[in-house]
């Protein structure tokens, strides 16, 4: 509930410099810019991703796309070499060595003064490359800048409620990025300078989560990292829930390992929000949500046992009926739960159901229809049963020390 | 674009916090208010009784004037029942302090027991087609099956309009439950009955109420309703 509130707060403070560019923009400069997409079993993803950046509105002759094929064994190279002999793009092939291992190569073909990252299941907006430059230009001390993350063509069920989700994170990550404390820079496309590489060395392995691991090392070197709120990357989510368990897993578990790699940074006044609020707020979130679950689970257990004993005194049939008949016709305070924690519970819904829309707001894509209102009750209730069972498997991986695959 | 320096702004944290607090209190508050709300209609519904209950015994007390043909159930506080069903909905999370709510349940077992003592007079006098079942539960450790005891004589109390139940616990400290207790010669095997007269000790179900009351089972076959049902409470 206290990060909720500090966002509403920032946001308070800053409504009115939030910009929201519709128009093609250009800049006085166009410096040098190198894409790196590291791939490795994208060959449904990966020809759109290419198209979209080839479609970015940057002159081609500043923007290079190096394309690195991770040891695939689908069709993902094949498809890459499409794109072999179009101005600025390099296809690569290398063995399988993991995502931070393909980036790094990537990196380490270019000289152009700033640098990009982008999954091969991603797809940029044809104006977010130049949205995002403009925050190097106004801001000197900028070493990054990410953009914010919208759900692809939602399909399935999981993936229209992930496109809730991500409005959600729109606004979370704009607010931090206001106050200097995103803890990712993520793989959807995020510009960093080269000198960032240069100072704190290239992606590591990091628990899979190269992409946190390498905003960690740039917070604790103070780095800035800004967040363009106008800067649109659509991205794929994972279709099913297994799917998104997994993923979610994999992150949930690179933030614990990755804080706990960095403890020694935590609380530390001169690293500003990252470390006062950011990495605690995250920590308190991973711990609070197991115990909201046992308190959830608890009343439902004691509902269904209540129900199972009806049911075995007098039967199914009764037991229905008096669950479903109105208990009376007329407003009755019994009706009203009384202890605290629902209070508390619903203070707590209504700030992220506002923050929500908020980030809702934000998402002012045209070209994209938004959701409708109604999805964020069922977005609501899956979250909040399935969010705690990611978290407590990745907590107890965290224990067990055992480490979480990418897919 | 928005410039806003990284160092730790301690003003905007303290504030930030306030705020968080004062949702919390708000929380709180609510909560406060909305459980005094039941605790006064709690209050109301025993203030009913006690009236229903006076209003009763005055009746009762003219008996000798009054043809039985004017004496029907109706003499009998159906408030009780609400009282009850509330009790069990609120008793975790009724305003006030335990104490209170204490003093409700415990002015609960004696408007109870003055409604028993009340409805024998009137069955004596006019033969009410009324069997009163009274019965005393303990603490879900120390009996599991009142649960399930509870719902079967909350079912029977739904379903047919002749069965009034009495539920007292067996713990209770008011001594005019403790004198019931000896009078009945219950013994501490819970849950315990009193059927006419009769102590029956251990879970009693459906099908055993009905050897034990005929009447009070074929009220339920005949009334099989969907009336909405009021609760027998049970200690936590």
């Amino acid at each position: 509930m206290y990060a909720q509130v500090f966002f509403f707060m920032t946001f308070l403070e800053n409504r009115k410099q939030l910009k929201y560019r519709k128009k093609p923009i250009t800049l006085e400069h166009y410096p040098r810019v190198a894409i790196v997409v590291p791939c490795w079993n994208e060959e449904k993803t990966v020809g759109r991703t290419v198209e979209s950046l080839l479609a970015l509105n940057y002159p081609k002759d500043k923007l290079e796309i190096i394309l690195i094929d991770d040891g695939s064994t689908d069709n993902t190279l094949a498809v890459m070499k499409t794109f072999e002999g179009v101005q600025g793009i390099k296809v690569i092939h290398k063995e399988n060595g993991g995502k931070h291992t393909a980036t790094n190569m990537g990196i380490a073909m270019t000289d152009t003064p700033y640098i990009g990252c982008l999954d091969a299941d991603s797809f940029v907006h044809p104006e977010a490359l130049t949205r995002m430059m403009t925050y190097f230009d106004a801001h000197p001390d900028t070493m990054a800048v990410s953009p914010s993350i919208i759900i692809s063509d939602p399909k399935t069920f999981m993936q229209k409620l992930q496109k809730i989700e991500y409005d959600w994170a729109i606004f979370n990550k704009k607010m931090l990025g206001i106050v200097g404390g995103i803890h990712v820079t993520p793989g959807p496309l995020s510009i960093y300078k080269r000198e960032v590489f240069e100072q704190v060395g290239p992606f590591r392995k990091a628990h899979n989560t190269e992409d946190m691991e390498i905003a960690f090392r740039m917070q604790v070197n103070k780095l800035r990292i800004r967040q363009c709120n106008d800067a649109y990357v659509y991205t794929v989510g994972p279709r099913n829930i297994t799917a998104l368990f997994k993923q979610r897993l994999r992150w949930i578990f690179g933030f614990i390992q990755n804080t706990i790699d960095y403890r020694k940074f935590l609380f530390k006044p001169k690293l500003g929000v990252f470390s006062l609020f950011t990495v605690p707020m995250g920590v308190i979130s991973i711990v609070a949500a197991p115990l909201l679950l046992y308190l959830v689970l608890a009343k439902a257990t004691s509902f269904v046992l209540v129900k199972v004993a009806q049911a075995s005194v007098i039967g199914l049939s009764s037991t229905t009926a008096a669950t479903f008949t109105p208990a009376r016709g007329s407003f009755d305070w019994f009706d009203i739960p009384s202890t605290p924690y629902t209070y508390v519970v619903a203070i707590l819904y209504i700030l992220v159901v506002t923050s929500i829309f908020i980030g809702r707001s934000m998402e002012k894509d045209d070209d994209k229809i938004s959701w409708p209102i109604y999805r964020i009750v069922p977005f609501l209730l899956v979250y909040s049963f399935i969010a705690p069972f990611w978290i407590i498997k990745a907590m107890w991986r965290s224990i067990i020390r055992r480490q979480v695959s990418w897919r | 674009m928005i410039d806003n320096d990284v160092r730790v702004d301690w003003k905007k944290y303290l504030l930030v916090f306030f705020i968080t607090l004062s949702l919390f209190l708000t929380a709180t508050v609510l909560s406060n208010s909305v459980g005094r709300k039941k605790f006064s209609e709690l209050e109301q519904i025993q203030n009913e009784i006690a009236l229903n209950i006076l209003a009763s015994e005055t009746q009762f007390s003219l008996l000798e004037e009054t043809r039985c043909e004017d004496v029907t159930n109706s003499i009998l506080s159906d408030e009780l029942n609400v009282l009850a069903g509330k009790l069990e909905e609120g008793s975790a999370s009724i305003g006030g302090t335990n104490a209170d709510t204490e003093y409700i349940r415990n002015y609960y077992f004696l408007l109870e027991i003055k409604d028993y003592l009340l409805m024998q007079k009137a069955q004596e006098r006019c033969k009410l087609d009324v069997t009163p079942i009274v019965y005393f539960y303990g603490k879900s450790d120390e009996c599991p099956d009142c649960e399930k005891q509870s719902i079967a004589l909350t079912e029977i109390r739904s379903r047919g309009e002749n069965a009034r139940v009495y539920s007292f616990d067996y713990d209770s400290n008011i001594s005019a439950v403790k004198t019931f207790i000896a009078i009945n010669k219950v013994p501490r095997t819970l849950p315990a009955l009193v059927i006419n007269g009769k102590v029956y000790t251990g879970y009693q179900s459906l099908e055993d109420l009905e050897k034990i009351a005929p009447q009070l089972i074929k009220e339920v076959v005949e009334e099989k309703t969907t009336k909405t049902i009021k609760t027998v409470p049970v200690k936590k």
